[in-house]
C-alpha cells in the first residue's frame, strides 16, 4: 500500500488557495441529497457538523456525552493561537507555521501546518462573531498572551477556559442548525464500528446508551472528531469518557493510525495525591508565563520539606534550583512541554521531587506578585517599597489573570496558593499520534475523515501549547468543509444510502456479538481493574521516557493482559439498559489494543522525537537525540493482532525550513 | 405584547408591578394611620376626606381592589405552576443554605396577610362601605343626624383595639406583612429588571421599608391599645 | 472515613425508585466525591450488585455533566464547585451523606442519578446563537472594539456549565439563571444586537414549554451556581424580555 499524501503543487504559500480553485463543488441544491455523518462533537467535530448544515448537507452528528457542550475541548484551559500580529511583534504565517513546525521536532507535514497556519486568522474572525468572549484591553481591542516553545504573544485567550468558550461558540453555531433541521443530533450514542460498501466508508453502527439499541447510520462520508487517546494510560487529563474506540473501529476497518506513540505529557498538572485517583488535573500552560519552577538545589532541603520541617518559602533563593532557567537560558521556564515535562521527571529521578511520592516540583509566583505588584503601586502612586502592600497589589493581579485555576488547585490539594508554591507534575494530556489522514483529511479509507486531535498531521512528534484548539477549529471550521466536497461530488447521484444492505448487517452482528461477549463474561474484575493494570505498564514502560527492552516487555504484557480482561471482567447488568460498565468495557476493550500498537510504534522508532524519548538516544546532557533516517511518519496497517500489524512509512521532506536541532537554549 | 401575561416573566412582571402599587398604597395608608397617633382631628379629616372624595372612591379603590386581588390570584397561580415544576421532592432540601426563609415562603406569608384581610375588612371595610354606599350616610358623623357630634372615624378605630385578641392578630400579621416585604420589595425590582449598582443601594431602603412600615402599624394599634 | 450513604435508585425512567443505604469505608479526605462513588461501584459490582449510575466527565469542573444534590443542596455543601471537584474533607467521619439525582419535571430521571437535560439543549437551539456562516471573510476581529467591562461580563455569564444546579436548587426549579446567561452574553455583545428580539422571545418561550417553574427571585441558584453566575443576568433577561415583548 503506497501513502498518497495528495499535497498539492507549488509553492508553499500558494498550495491551499491553488487548491481551492481547483477542487470540484457540489452544487447547493446536490448538497441537499448528500448526508454526511460527524462523529463527536468537539471543536473539530462541532465547527465541521455546524459548517457542513450551513453550506447545506444533510448531517447526523453524534455524541456519546448527554449534550455536544460537553466534549472535552471544553476542558482546554490557555488559548489559541493565530497569526493575527495584533501586537507588533513580528509574527507572521510562516512565523508560526515555523513554530510549530519546529515545535513538532520536525515530525509534521508541512504542507498541513502551513495550511493551519494561514487559516488560524479566520478563525479569530469566526470566533468573534460568533459572540465568543475573548479577553480584551482596556482599549476595547483583543489582548494576547505567550506560550511555551515561541517568541511572540499570538496567544488569544478566555480567561482559563478559552476552550470552554470557543467549544460554545461551536455549539452555538450547531444549535442554529439543529434548530433549523440541518442537523440531526443524537446525543448519549456510541459510535461502535465504521461501515464500508464498495470500500468507501458509509455508514456507522452505534448503541444508544440509554436504552442499549443498536442502531444503522448510513451517509455518503464519515467524519471521525472523536479526539485522543491519552486515557490508554488511565491517568491522565482526559475526561472520562474520552476514548479511541472510534478512530480504532476506523483503524480495523483498514484506516491506517499514525505515529501512536506520540503523546504529550503535559508539563503543569496537579500531582497523584494517592491510589483513588481517578484523574489527573491539568494547570494551564499559561502560568508559565509568570510562575517559576524550581526544586531544592541541595537534598537535605528536600528531606526536610518532605519531613515537613521546612516549609518551601522558607528557603532561600541561592538554595534554589530554578532548573528551566539553568538549563534553558533563552526559552527560561516557556520551553515546549515536552522538554519541560522530561526536565521535570529527570529533577524528580534524581530524588529532588518535593511531596510524598517524590514526583512534583515548584511552581512559584512568588516573583511575579512583587513584579506585577511594583508596576501597580508605581501606577498608583503607592509605596513601591512597602512589601506586604506590593504583594498584595500583585496577588490581585494574578488573581484576574489566573484566578480559576488558583481556585481549582487549592480545592483540590487544601493548599492555598497565594502563599505557597504550587506542586506540579507531568501528566498525559495529549496524543499527537492518530489516524493517518492525506492533505485532504481524509484517511485511506475513502469517504472517512478525521479531524482534529483524532487524525495525526500537524504537530509532529511535539504540540505547542495552543494549537490543539487552533488546529480542531481550522480543520473543521475551514479545511475539511472545502475538502469534502471534492469527494462527495462523484456522489450527487448516489441517492440516499441503504441500510438494509449485507455489510450493515454483518457490521451490526460483530457489534452485538462483541457486547454479547462482554454481558455474559460474568469474571471476576470490573472493567477498572484492568483498565489501571494498562494504565500502570503505559506509564511506567511506554511514559516520558522509554527504552527498547521495556517496550519488548511492554507489548508482552498488554497483550496477556489483553487476553486476560477478555476470559475474567465482568460486567454487570444487561445490554438493554442505560449500562456505564458495559460502554467503558468496550472502550477499556480497544485500549487494550492500542496500547500494544503504541508500544511497537515507540519500539520502532529508534530516535528521540519530542514526546517520544527514547533513551539511548540522547546527547551527554540528556537531550533529545533525533535522527535523520526517521524523518517519516508510521502509519501502522491493521492486520488482525496488533503485533502484526505492517508498517508503511510516508517520508517527511522540508522544502521551506531547514530542519536543524532543535535547541531552546 | 400580546400574551406577555402567559409566559413566566410576563407574570412576574406582573406580579411585581402590582406589589410595587400595594407599596405605594401601604406607604399612603400608614402616613394616613399614624396620624391618629398625634392629632384625632387630623386623622378624621384625612379619613374623611378618603372615604368620600370620589376620585378615591371610584377610581383609586376600584384599582387597588384589582390590584390586591390580581396579586394574591397570581400568588396563587405561580404558587401552583412551580409546584407542577418539581413533582417529586428531595427527600433532604437544604434550603436554608441557599436562600432566605422569608424567599422561600412568600405563599405562607402572603396567606396570613390575606387572613388578615378578612379581618380588617370586617373591621374596616365591611362596615364603612354599609354606612356610606347601603345606608346612605356619607356624613362621617357619628350621630349623622347631629352636626356636632364629630368625625366617627377616631372612635371607630378606638373602639377596635380594646379586644386584646384583635390586637394580637394584629401584630402577628404585621410580623408576616413584614416578612413578605423583606423578600417581595427587591424581588419586585429584581422582577422588573433592575440589578445594577444603582439598585444595590435600595437594599438597605428595602430593609427600613419592610421592617419600618409594619412595626409602624404595630405601634399604632399597641399605641391606641394602651391610651383607650 | 467511613460514610453511610443514602442513594437514590431507580432502574430507569418507568421505574418507581427508591433511596437505599450504603456503608463504605476506609474512604480517604482527599478523595473527590466522585472518586468516592467509583469505590462504592467497585465494590457493587465485584459483589455482583449493579453499580450506581451517575453522569460525570471532565472531572475538573468544566463540562457540567456531574450533577448531584448531595445533603440538600446541589453540587454538596461547597460553594463554587462542581460535584467532582467536591473533596471528602468537606465530610466528618461517620456523616450520613443523602444523594439524590436533580429533581425537575423537565429533568426527568433516566437511571439512578442520571437526569436528562436536553431540555437546555433545546432552550438553545431556539435562540441561543449569532447567526453568522463560517466564511475566512468574517471581518477582522478588532473591527468590533468592545468595553472592557461589557467584554469582561459577558465571559463571566458565558461561563455557565449548564450543568442545571440552578434548577435543582429553585424551589420552582425555574431555569431562569441559566436562560439569563446566555441572553446576557449575546445582550452585551454588539454582534448580538440584530437579533436580540427574537432570541429572548424565543428562548423565553421554549424555557417555559419545557416546564420549567416561574422565578421568585429566593437567589438560591446564583448561591449554588459552580461558576458564580450572578442573579444580575436574571435581572438583565426581564429587561430584554419586557422591551422584546413592547416591540415584538
Amino acid at each position: 500500500m503506497a501513502l498518497d499524501s495528495k499535497i498539492p503543487q507549488g509553492p508553499i504559500a500558494d498550495k491551499w488557495t491553488n487548491y481551492k480553485n481547483h477542487i470540484d463543488l457540489v452544487n447547493p441544491a446536490n448538497k441537499r441529497n448528500i448526508d454526511v455523518i460527524v462523529v463527536g462533537t468537539g471543536l473539530a467535530g462541532g465547527s465541521a457538523a455546524a459548517t457542513l448544515a450551513e453550506l447545506g448537507y444533510n448531517v447526523k452528528a453524534f455524541c456519546f456525552q448527554d449534550s455536544p457542550r460537553r466534549a472535552h475541548s471544553i476542558a482546554a484551559q490557555g488559548g489559541i493561537n493565530a497569526a493575527k500580529n495584533y501586537q507588533g511583534d513580528g509574527d507572521s504565517t510562516y512565523r508560526l507555521f515555523y513554530d510549530t513546525v519546529k515545535g513538532g521536532d520536525y515530525r509534521s507535514r508541512e504542507a498541513n501546518v502551513y495550511r493551519l497556519a494561514e487559516v488560524s486568522t479566520n478563525i479569530i474572525d469566526q470566533c468573534v462573531a460568533q459572540g465568543v468572549p475573548f479577553a480584551r484591553e482596556y482599549g476595547g481591542l483583543l489582548d494576547n498572551r505567550s506560550f511555551g516553545g515561541v517568541l511572540v504573544s499570538r496567544t488569544f485567550y478566555a480567561a482559563g477556559q478559552t476552550g470552554q468558550q470557543l467549544l460554545l461558540g461551536a455549539y452555538s453555531a450547531m444549535n442554529r442548525q439543529i434548530g433549523r433541521g440541518k442537523i440531526k443530533m443524537y446525543n448519549r450514542h456510541e459510535m461502535l464500528d465504521v461501515v464500508k460498501v464498495d470500500g468507501k466508508a458509509r455508514g456507522i453502527i452505534t448503541r444508544n446508551l440509554i436504552t442499549g439499541e443498536i442502531e444503522r447510520h448510513s451517509a455518503h462520508a464519515v467524519v471521525l472528531g472523536t479526539g485522543g487517546y491519552g486515557n490508554v494510560f488511565f491517568l491522565s487529563t482526559n475526561a472520562m469518557g474520552s476514548n479511541v474506540t472510534a478512530a480504532w473501529k476506523a483503524h480495523k476497518r483498514g484506516a491506517n493510525f499514525a505515529n501512536p506513540c506520540y503523546t504529550q505529557i503535559h508539563p503543569t498538572c496537579i500531582p497523584v495525591s494517592g491510589d483513588h485517583q481517578s484523574k489527573l488535573t491539568l494547570m494551564s500552560e499559561s502560568l508559565r508565563n509568570d510562575g517559576r519552577i524550581w526544586v531544592p538545589k541541595h537534598l537535605k532541603d528536600v528531606e526536610a520539606i518532605k519531613n515537613k520541617t521546612l516549609k518551601p518559602t522558607q528557603l532561600s533563593e541561592e538554595d534554589r534550583d530554578y532548573y528551566l532557567e539553568r538549563r534553558y537560558p533563552a526559552f527560561g521556564n516557556l520551553v515546549p512541554r515536552d522538554v519541560a515535562s522530561r526536565a521535570a521527571k529527570e529533577r524528580s529521578d534524581a530524588g529532588f521531587g518535593v511531596n510524598a511520592t517524590g514526583e512534583a516540583v515548584y511552581l512559584d509566583f512568588a516573583s511575579a506578585f512583587m513584579r506585577y505588584g511594583k508596576e501597580q503601586a508605581h501606577v498608583k502612586g503607592l509605596d513601591e517599597d512597602d512589601d506586604a502592600l506590593v504583594k498584595k497589589l500583585g496577588q490581585e493581579i494574578v488573581k484576574t489573570k489566573y484566578g480559576n485555576l488558583f481556585q481549582m488547585y487549592e480545592k483540590i490539594v487544601d493548599e492555598n496558593p497565594y502563599e505557597t508554591p504550587m506542586m506540579i507534575y507531568p501528566a498525559v494530556h495529549y496524543t499527537m499520534g492518530g489516524l493517518w489522514v492525506d492533505y485532504n483529511l481524509m484517511t485511506n479509507v475513502p469517504g472517512l475523515y478525521a479531524i482534529g486531535e483524532a487524525n495525526f498531521s500537524d504537530h509532529g512528534a511535539n504540540r505547542l501549547g495552543a494549537s490543539a484548539l487552533m488546529q480542531g477549529l481550522a480543520d473543521g471550521y475551514f479545511v475539511l468543509p472545502y475538502t469534502i466536497g471534492d469527494y462527495l461530488s462523484d456522489d450527487i447521484r448516489t441517492g440516499p444510502i441503504s441500510i438494509d444492505t449485507p455489510e450493515f448487517e454483518k457490521a451490526e452482528a460483530e457489534v452485538r456479538k462483541n457486547i454479547d461477549h462482554l454481558i455474559n463474561n460474568k469474571g471476576t474484575h470490573s472493567v477498572d481493574y484492568f483498565h489501571r493494570r494498562l494504565g500502570k505498564i503505559m506509564w511506567d514502560k511506554c511514559g516520558m521516557a522509554r527504552n527498547a527492552e521495556d517496550l519488548k516487555s511492554a507489548i508482552t504484557e498488554i497483550s496477556e493482559l489483553r487476553s486476560e480482561f477478555w476470559k475474567d471482567v465482568r460486567v454487570p447488568g444487561t445490554e438493554n439498559e442505560f449500562n456505564e460498565e458495559l460502554a467503558k468495557a468496550g472502550r477499556v476493550a480497544d485500549f487494550l489494543e492500542l496500547g500494544e500498537l503504541f508500544a511497537k510504534d515507540a519500539l520502532q522508532r529508534e530516535e528521540s522525537a519530542g514526546g517520544h524519548f527514547r533513551e539511548e538516544y540522547q546527547t551527554p546532557e540528556g537531550e533529545a537525540v533525533r535522527r535523520k533516517e526517521f524523518q517519516y511518519v508510521s502509519a501502522w496497517e491493521y492486520k488482525g493482532e496488533p503485533k502484526d500489524a505492517i508498517l508503511h512509512k510516508e517520508e517527511l521532506t522540508y522544502e521551506n525550513i531547514k530542519v536543524k536541532e532543535r535547541s531552546y537554549k | 405584547m400580546s400574551g406577555i401575561l402567559n409566559s413566566s416573566i410576563g407574570r412576574k412582571f406582573a406580579m411585581a408591578l402590582s406589589a410595587l402599587f400595594l407599596m405605594i398604597f401601604l406607604l399612603q395608608h400608614f402616613a394616613i394611620n399614624i396620624l391618629s397617633v398625634f392629632s384625632a382631628d387630623t386623622f378624621n379629616e384625612a379619613s374623611h376626606f378618603m372615604g368620600t372624595f370620589w376620585a378615591v372612591q371610584f377610581i383609586a379603590q376600584p384599582i387597588l381592589i384589582f390590584g390586591v386581588v390580581f396579586h394574591f390570584v397570581m400568588g396563587f397561580v405561580l404558587e401552583i405552576k412551580n409546584n407542577n415544576a418539581r413533582q417529586i421532592s428531595y427527600a433532604k432540601n437544604n434550603g436554608g443554605a441557599n436562600s432566605t426563609w422569608m424567599s422561600r415562603n412568600m405563599i405562607w406569608s402572603g396567606l396570613a396577610i390575606l387572613g388578615f384581610m378578612g379581618l380588617h375588612f370586617y373591621d374596616f371595610w365591611f362596615p364603612e362601605i354599609n354606612i356610606k354606599f347601603i345606608e346612605g350616610d356619607m356624613s362621617g358623623l357619628i350621630d349623622p343626624n347631629n352636626a356636632e357630634s364629630g368625625y366617627r372615624y377616631m372612635e371607630h378605630l378606638q373602639h377596635k383595639f380594646v379586644d386584646v385578641w384583635r390586637v394580637a392578630l394584629y401584630v402577628v400579621s404585621f410580623i408576616f406583612l413584614s416578612l413578605h416585604l423583606l423578600h417581595g420589595f427587591n424581588s419586585a425590582f429584581q422582577s422588573v429588571g433592575a440589578n445594577n449598582k444603582y439598585t444595590k443601594a435600595l437594599v438597605g431602603f428595602s430593609k427600613v421599608y419592610a421592617i419600618g412600615i409594619p412595626l409602624g402599624f404595630i405601634f399604632i394599634a399597641l399605641f391606641h391599645y394602651f391610651n383607650h | 472515613m467511613d460514610l453511610t450513604l443514602k442513594i437514590w435508585r431507580q432502574k430507569n425512567a418507568n421505574d418507581k425508585g427508591k433511596m437505599v443505604d450504603y456503608q463504605i469505608s476506609d474512604i480517604s479526605p482527599d478523595m473527590s466525591f466522585l472518586e468516592m462513588l467509583d469505590v462504592l461501584n467497585n465494590e457493587l459490582i465485584e459483589k455482583g450488585d449493579a453499580p450506581v449510575s451517575f453522569d460525570h466527565d471532565c472531572r475538573e469542573g468544566i463540562c457540567g455533566s456531574c450533577s448531584l444534590y448531595i445533603n440538600g443542596e446541589a453540587h454538596g455543601p461547597d460553594r463554587l464547585v462542581t460535584t467532582c471537584q467536591l473533596h471528602m474533607r468537606t465530610f466528618k467521619d461517620g456523616e450520613t451523606i443523602v444523594i439524590e439525582p436533580w429533581r425537575a419535571k423537565a429533568f426527568p430521571v433516566i437511571k439512578d442519578l442520571v437526569v436528562d437535560r436536553t431540555a437546555f439543549d433545546r432552550i438553545q437551539q431556539a435562540g441561543g446563537f449569532i447567526s453568522v456562516n463560517t466564511s475566512g471573510n468574517t471581518i477582522d476581529a478588532n473591527t468590533i472594539p468592545i468595553e472592557k467591562e461589557d467584554a469582561d461580563n459577558a465571559f463571566m455569564a458565558a461561563t455557565c456549565i449548564g450543568c442545571g444546579a440552578c434548577v435543582a436548587s429553585c424551589k420552582n426549579s425555574s431555569a431562569m439563571l441559566f436562560v439569563g446567561a446566555k441572553v446576557s452574553q449575546f445582550a452585551l455583545l454588539p454582534q448580538g444586537q440584530i437579533e436580540a428580539t427574537d432570541r429572548v422571545l424565543n428562548m423565553v418561550k421554549q424555557m417555559d414549554e419545557e416546564g420549567f417553574g416561574n422565578c421568585t427571585n429566593t437567589g438560591a441558584c446564583e448561591v449554588e451556581c459552580p461558576k458564580g453566575i450572578s442573579l444580575e443576568n436574571i435581572a438583565r433577561l426581564n429587561r430584554e424580555y419586557l422591551s422584546a415583548s413592547l416591540k415584538g
